[in-house]
């Protein structure tokens, strides 16, 4: 059904820390890995080897240069995937009912069998969450590693989301944010996480937590600038004598 | 976004069979016999041929019928839902006019009210859609109405009415284009938003995630053709407002009448490829495009 619940029982959901995520890719990789022949269709690629390569991925990595007002610019890396919306303009709009979201732990999802592949939910989507697979002619999106999270015929250790147990910097973390207490709800209140297009009225479960301030070298140099001026302006001496030279050549 | 021919073809001659339809409808005196046919017939080659011509850009058109589910919520279904009652009762007001020369006022109405609501419900499909503000607007469902009522009273051969809902819709079109060009703009949504990060200064996107292309950038961040936007506005507002007046204005209405719906259906083509064309997704910030 389309019609999105009033309430969760949880809110699971990603938090991701823009501070620490290196732009390694690996989420990237892991993501396509686990998902081409897990929960439903496969991932396809087009043209994987030729002049122009493209495929359907759940999770990709942006990289953003941020120049502050004064200070060198910061890149920071952007891993991006379906932000599982409380309010998901994505379901609403599904003429199937193909697309819906879960009551017990809020989790979107596609069921692939119902999709007409329309690709109304991709256009509804402000942060490019789904992708219609190519091959397959249905909507892939991120299922929040659903056949991992409840998988008990994995390792305790392996049932979060792929990108969450392969990311080497610690960047992604997994768990319910609709309970206060819980470790990602206390590091959203910690480091500020925050909503991305927040004047979309979707209301994203994954938050973001912003990049930490960076140090400022040039400010602790300030302090002790005038006893580290140099000594000679102008240079003297044979020096001096082989600048004048240098300069009349 | 990418102006994929068929939702074109569909949106520009359903939209005008069913203008069609809602005229046949609603005429005191409609046709009977064989005129009936010729016009009935029209109408619903131009609603039915659209209408099937949007399944061609389904992934899996075979499971088009599931489109009827969730009209609770859902704009396109309830188009589905629309389209099929406006077919099946204008059918039976058809089939009573063309053989046996009755005409059911009653039926007509419902059949035209729900033509009517067939065009506003695809119109809602687009502008429903915050992601892009461009259609994000009441404009957008007055317009694809009035393109339609309008159409549809060239194709039935009104000539006075015709004329002044063409200045209309022209109008509208005209106030959607200037409002459009803003709203992105007005929306406040922007990279900054986009990515969080506008707190800390300046935001360039400085790597996409891929070398190559992919699904969200051919289907929603289609660049190609603004450049000659301004130029195809006035295009189409020649051939869909100002060549038809023109000829309504000459003697002949049936020759002329013609060349006025054959000018009026390409400017409406021109204007139907601008409206995908020029429209901005905000998913294209992320690229760093619009």
């Amino acid at each position: 059904m389309t019609q999105l619940p009033e309430k969760t029982d949880r809110k699971m959901g990603l938090v991701i820390d823009l501070d620490t995520c290196v732009g390694c890719h690996a989420c990237v990789v892991s993501c396509k890995g686990w998902n081409t022949e897990n929960y439903g269709a496969p991932l396809s690629d087009q043209n994987p080897y030729g002049a122009d390569p493209s495929g359907t991925f759940l999770n990709r990595v942006h990289s953003y240069e941020v120049q502050p007002e004064s200070g060198p610019a910061q890149l920071i890396h952007f891993p991006k995937s379906c932000l599982h919306c409380e309010d998901a303009p994505c379901v609403t709009v599904c003429p199937t009912g193909a697309s819906y979201k879960r009551t017990e732990d809020g989790i979107v999802l596609v069921n692939e069998k119902d999709c007409i592949g329309c690709g109304l939910c991709a256009w509804a989507c402000p942060y490019g969450a789904r992708e219609l697979d190519k091959a397959e002619g249905v909507m892939k999106k991120c299922t929040l590693c659903v056949d991992r999270i409840y998988n008990e015929n994995l390792p305790e250790e392996d049932r979060v989301p792929a990108c969450v147990r392969t990311c080497p910097s610690n960047a992604r973390h997994f768990g319910d944010l609709g309970d206060p207490d819980s470790e990602v709800s206390q590091l959203v209140a910690e480091r500020g996480g925050m909503d991305l297009m927040p004047e979309q009225g979707t209301k994203p479960v994954n938050k973001y937590l912003p990049p930490r301030p960076k140090d400022r070298l040039n400010e602790e140099i300030d302090i002790l600038a005038p006893l580290l001026a140099p000594v000679v302006e102008e240079p003297k001496g044979f020096l001096g004598w082989l600048d004048k030279a240098l300069e009349k050549l | 976004m990418h102006p994929a021919p068929s939702i074109i073809a569909f949106s520009t001659f359903s939209g005008l069979g069913l203008g069609l339809l809602f005229w046949l409808g609603i005429d005191p005196t409609a046709p009977t016999g064989w005129v009936a046919f010729a016009f009935f017939a029209i109408a619903y080659a131009l609603a039915v041929g659209g209408l099937i011509s949007s399944t061609f850009h389904l992934g899996r058109p075979e499971r088009a019928i599931k489109a009827f589910t969730q009209w609770q919520t859902s704009w396109l279904s309830r188009e589905a839902w629309c389209a099929v009652a406006a077919l099946v009762t204008m059918g039976i007001y058809a089939f009573l006019l063309v053989f046996f020369d009755t005409q059911v006022a009653i039926l007509g109405w419902i059949g035209a009210a729900f033509a009517l609501a067939t065009v506003y419900t695809t119109s809602m499909i687009y502008a429903q859609l915050k992601t892009v503000p461009r259609w994000n607007t009441v404009l957008t469902s007055a317009l694809f109405l009035s393109l339609s009522i309008a159409g549809g009273a060239l194709l039935s051969g009104r000539v006075t009415i015709g004329l002044i809902l063409l200045l209309v819709a022209g109008g509208l079109q005209a106030l959607w284009w200037k409002t459009g060009d803003t709203r992105f703009k007005q929306s406040g949504t922007d990279l900054k938003t986009a990515t969080g990060l506008g707190k800390i200064g300046e935001v360039r996107a400085f790597e996409p995630p891929h070398t190559g292309t992919n699904y969200l950038l051919n289907e929603m961040v289609y660049t190609v053709g603004r450049r000659h936007a301004q130029k195809l506005r006035m295009i189409a507002l020649v051939l869909m407002l100002v060549v038809p007046v023109l000829l309504l204005l000459l003697p002949y209405p049936h020759i002329f009448g013609l060349l006025a719906v054959i000018s009026h259906v390409a400017g409406v083509l021109v204007s139907r490829w601008l409206f995908f064309a020029e429209a901005e997704h905000v998913v294209g910030l992320y690229y760093g495009l619009r």
